[in-house]
């Protein structure tokens, strides 16, 4: 069957490998490799799976803490929550295989994402998913958007895990190369924590789940060259999810860990048998040896080459303790999967193959991933752009009608159309559902939550990486503050251009900078990650996206605030400072038609500051309508708390502001909006004096209008502005 | 009372519908797996929410012809009430255990909200504590409600009292604007002849305390209760 294949430079190439990274090959292998073997090279050493471009940088970023039991470098990342329960948490992409095949591409996006996080011995608890679109004239854009919300809804909702929070922007940037970053975050026991080292000689290697077919082979190379037109003709490089096949492995899973059986377990994700095998083996500084014959296949004549990397979906692969062996098989038995023993741990330090009697591959595994490429690659850093004033920016005629465009624009328009299409409430532990700063996920039984988000702000980090990358962090650090959590730590998911190029390189280096300063400063450590890089198509990147997932906790769910305005006679009040900085911002780029300029600049001292009080407010009880203020300043956030609350508000411009329209659009960092009973404002205005935080009254809420400086806007009006972009796009209704 | 719980592979709101039966009961309830044959003497069998089956060839079209499943219709038929939410909703009427059946959403996507809900009569055990008329909002998460049924069934279920809810506005007035799947003079659950099996799509089980935002499906699951108590 196997015909030896004569390895040429072409084939090398086809594989992504470079002729230095060949070289290196056959100094580790001392002969010419398989095509099996070589092919493991290949994924192995993508940049999907090594990290070879950004490894360099990603050390920089801090990764400890008292609360942190897993840093990243397992399938997720582990934070301390108390009361003996962790946290587990993780964001990865599938952005190319979303932009060729939406629905498939975003489902098993979501899939992995889920399988990374109850490997570790967690139930998912919570689904959030950042996106990112081209513009909504480009005509893929209705077809990626709908494909993808379809995909993302179709397996979280099926698994029956709620997806409760994300964003969605939409930019010229990501025509051809569209960005979906899906994250989970579920909940286990902090002693229960389950991990992939391999451990014992002569135990079994079983595999269970899904059968293996010739889906998603060459999924993590594919993920790792950019795009060109013909890229549809990937499209049997994406994978094909089955829910139903996960929701039963979960299942399957968790009751197996409730026994004492397993020694490792690690999902088959990108690069599929050929990483969790490596993987385990390496971690475990042990060889293995598989028999290609036993594993579960869905089509004939498969060989071990296609084996060994597909990315069919829904698969696991565990080290079993042997007299555990019945137990489990039971257990698998009664969820209906494949379960087989396909082979054994080895003291050889290889990785061996067989297959049809013969042996496919026999290759050591530490030197695989040791000696793995590493590049310090050539990087310049970007050029700064002039800081703009509000002075110099045209003032609106009408600043509400200006609000009115911008709430309707289609990065600040409802995101209702998408999250309707997400079941966010099964479990029924939902305390905060979409739309708000942060999502609130009560735990069973009692009555601590964990509170969580995913921000970046794209064009803050193209202008500036640096400040960009700080801010991205800092942003989800304030959501959860606004909603009453104490932040804990997060997960980065690095979406970038192609690495070769400098400037791009320049961007990633940077924006770590940033994101490092920031994680320092707030005492908010980076625990998961992934690196998406070569997202361009035709030499064009994207928007630099470090897309930030934060989780914090908060140990009373009655003491949550949301953005909905509560009552009128309430004053409301900005914290936090308000210089009017309009570069960069929603309103010089929907009003003025510019996108330019220095993005706000992140004070990291007063983001504490101000954070930690607010927080205290909030769990004082003192605050239950809070709203941290991003894209589109402060007018866009009262908008959107009188909008959820269905209660207007009398706002004045303070005298002695800067300008009208920098004041109440500019997008100064470190700021929230709160609104308090009449009698207790003087009251927190003194404790906000006493504590350096900046405080200034906006208005008083009351009636069904927004009323600005004696003109006034209808809620009913703006409401439907705000939520007519969407469906509109989507021609739905 | 008792209660119990049939699971299927891919069910996912069992846990949601304890947690309210524990709450109306005191009492955890039976979790039965889809393989048993045979069903615990109980007073009450929920069918909840999910995908059984992964939703394959129709929703609740295997989960129907389960082994577990006989066994309910014939406890069913003896007077044993049955209560099917949402998939389990599919999944009774699949079982010729209600009438009609439940197409895929008027605008084919997937819907999660709350919506209002008017009670079309009490008289039930399920319904016997709210009043005729009355709204309540208790949340829908589907992709297939839409109830459908030819003229006469519907006729029929009108004259013999049988719609238990409708989609409505805040005030209870129905439209199509207020209804979330397009289903049929907007129905949202149904009950049998002998009035002992409530279908319904809507998910009372996540409404039941402050932070669900409603508590409205709280009196479904008391009125179960007291109605064998």
């Amino acid at each position: 069957m196997s015909v030896p294949k004569k390895i040429t430079p072409e084939i090398v190439a086809e594989h992504g490998l470079s002729a230095d990274e060949y070289k290196l090959v056959l100094e580790i292998m001392g002969r010419e490799p398989s095509m099996t073997e070589l092919g493991i090279f290949s994924v192995m050493w993508s940049e999907h799976c090594s990290y070879k471009s950004s490894r360099v940088h990603l050390k920089k970023l801090p990764t400890k803490a008292p609360w942190v039991i897993q840093g990243p470098g397992e399938n997720a990342g582990v934070i301390d929550i108390g009361d003996g329960q962790a946290a587990v948490f993780k964001m990865e992409s599938h952005n190319h295989p979303s932009f060729i095949e939406p629905y498939q591409g975003a489902a098993t996006g979501v899939g992995g994402i889920m399988r990374d996080v109850f490997t570790m011995g967690a139930r998912p608890i919570a689904n959030l998913n950042a996106l990112r679109f081209g513009e909504p004239s480009d005509p893929k854009t209705r077809h990626l958007v709908s494909g993808v919300v379809a995909g993302i809804g179709g397996y979280g909702n099926c698994m029956g895990v709620p997806t409760v929070g994300g964003e969605v922007n939409f930019h010229a940037s990501y025509n051809g190369n569209i960005l979906v970053n899906a994250m989970t975050v579920g909940l286990a026991d902090s002693d229960k924590i389950f991990y992939s080292a391999a451990a014992g000689i002569g135990n079994p290697v079983i595999y269970v789940g899904a059968k293996t077919g010739r889906d998603g082979i060459h999924g993590a190379t594919m993920a790792s060259a950019e795009f060109t037109e013909d890229s549809e003709e990937k499209r049997p490089t994406v994978q094909v999810g089955d829910p139903f096949t996960e929701k039963l492995l979960l299942e399957a899973c968790l009751e197996l860990m409730a026994t004492d059986a397993i020694v490792a377990i690690q999902d088959m994700g990108a690069a599929g048998l050929t990483s969790s095998s490596v993987e385990m083996s390496s971690k475990g500084g042990l060889g293995i040896e598989l028999d290609l014959d036993k594993v579960p296949v869905r089509e004939t004549h498969m060989t071990a080459y296609e084996i060994m990397l597909s990315e069919s979906q829904e698969r696991m692969l565990m080290v079993l303790k042997p007299e555990a062996m019945d137990e489990a098989r039971a257990i698998f038995d009664k969820w209906e999967l494949d379960f087989a023993e396909i082979g054994v741990l080895t003291d050889t330090g290889h990785l061996v193959l067989k297959k049809d009697g013969e042996v496919a591959a026999d290759m050591p595994v530490a030197p695989l991933v040791e000696k793995a490429p590493l590049y310090e690659r050539p990087w310049i850093p970007t050029p700064l752009q002039a800081e703009i004033a509000a002075r110099d920016v045209p003032a609106p005629n009408d600043l509400l009608a200006a609000l009115k465009t911008m709430i309707g624009s289609a990065d600040l328009a409802s995101r209702r159309w998408v999250w309707e299409q997400y079941d966010h409430l099964v479990m029924g532990q939902t305390a905060q559902r979409p739309g708000g700063d942060a999502a609130v996920i009560r735990l069973p039984g009692i009555s601590k939550a964990l509170a969580m988000t995913s921000d970046c702000t794209p064009r803050y980090v193209f202008a500036d990486p640096k400040r960009g990358g700080a801010q991205a962090v800092a942003e989800t650090w304030r959501n959860l503050t606004a909603v009453g959590a104490k932040p804990l730590a997060i997960t980065d998911n690095m979406n970038f251009g192609n690495p070769q190029r400098p400037e791009i390189m320049g961007q990633f280096a940077l924006a770590i900078e940033g994101m490092a300063e920031a994680c320092k400063a707030l005492d908010y450590p980076v625990v998961s990650g992934n690196v998406s890089l070569y997202n361009e198509t035709n030499g064009k990147g994207i928007l630099p996206t470090p897309t930030i997932g934060g989780v914090g906790v908060m140990a009373d769910v009655g003491r949550m605030a949301t953005v909905a305005f509560k009552a009128k006679g309430e004053k409301v009040l900005v914290l936090g400072e308000t210089r009017g900085w309009l570069g960069q911002s929603i309103f010089l780029r929907e009003i003025q038609g510019q996108e330019e300029g220095a993005p706000p600049p992140v004070d990291l001292g007063a983001e504490r500051r101000i954070g930690d009080f607010v927080r205290g407010l909030i769990e004082a009880g003192e605050v239950v309508t809070c709203h941290d203020v991003s894209d589109g300043g402060l007018l866009v956030a009262v908008a959107e708390m009188a909008m959820a609350g269905g209660i207007g508000a009398t706002l004045t411009t303070p005298a002695g502001a800067v300008e009208a329209h920098g004041f109440w659009f500019g997008e100064d960092q470190a700021r929230y909006v709160i609104a308090v009973p009449a009698k207790a404002a003087e009251a927190t205005e003194a404790k906000a004096a006493a504590a350096g935080v900046p405080v200034m009254t906006l208005g008083e809420t009351g009636g069904d209008a927004l009323s600005l400086d004696g003109r006034a806007a209808k809620l009913a009006e703006l409401r439907s502005e705000h939520e007519a972009f969407l469906p509109r796009l989507m021609g739905a209704a | 009372m008792k209660a119990a719980i049939v699971v299927f592979p891919g069910s996912n709101r069992e846990v949601d519908a304890k947690v309210a039966l524990k709450q109306a009961t005191g009492k955890d309830p039976v979790m039965v797996w889809h393989r048993d044959t045979s069903l615990p003497k109980v007073d009450l069998v929920l069918v909840p929410g999910g995908f059984s089956y992964g939703d394959y060839l129709r929703c609740g079209a295997i989960a129907a012809n389960s082994p577990v499943l006989r066994e309910v219709k014939a406890r069913a038929d003896a007077g044993m009430a049955v209560i099917g939410i949402c998939n389990g909703f599919q999944i009774v009427t699949e079982a010729g255990l209600l009438p009609g059946v439940l197409l895929r959403n008027a605008n084919l996507k997937f819907v999660c909200r709350n919506v209002g809900l008017r009670v079309e009569t009490s008289g039930s055990r399920f319904t016997a504590g709210y009043k005729k008329g009355q709204v309540l909002s208790v949340p829908v998460a589907h992709h297939d409600g839409n109830y459908f049924a030819d003229p006469r069934t519907l006729d029929e279920l009108e004259a013999e009292d049988r719609i238990a809810f409708r989609y409505c506005g805040p005030e209870g007035r129905l439209d199509s604007i207020y209804n979330p799947n397009g289903s049929i003079r907007h129905i949202a659950g149904i009950l049998n002849k002998k009035r002992n099996v409530l279908g319904l799509m809507p998910h009372p089980e996540n409404a039941i305390e402050p932070m669900h935002g409603s508590t409205d499906g709280k009196a479904l699951f008391k009125s179960m209760v007291e109605a064998v108590s």
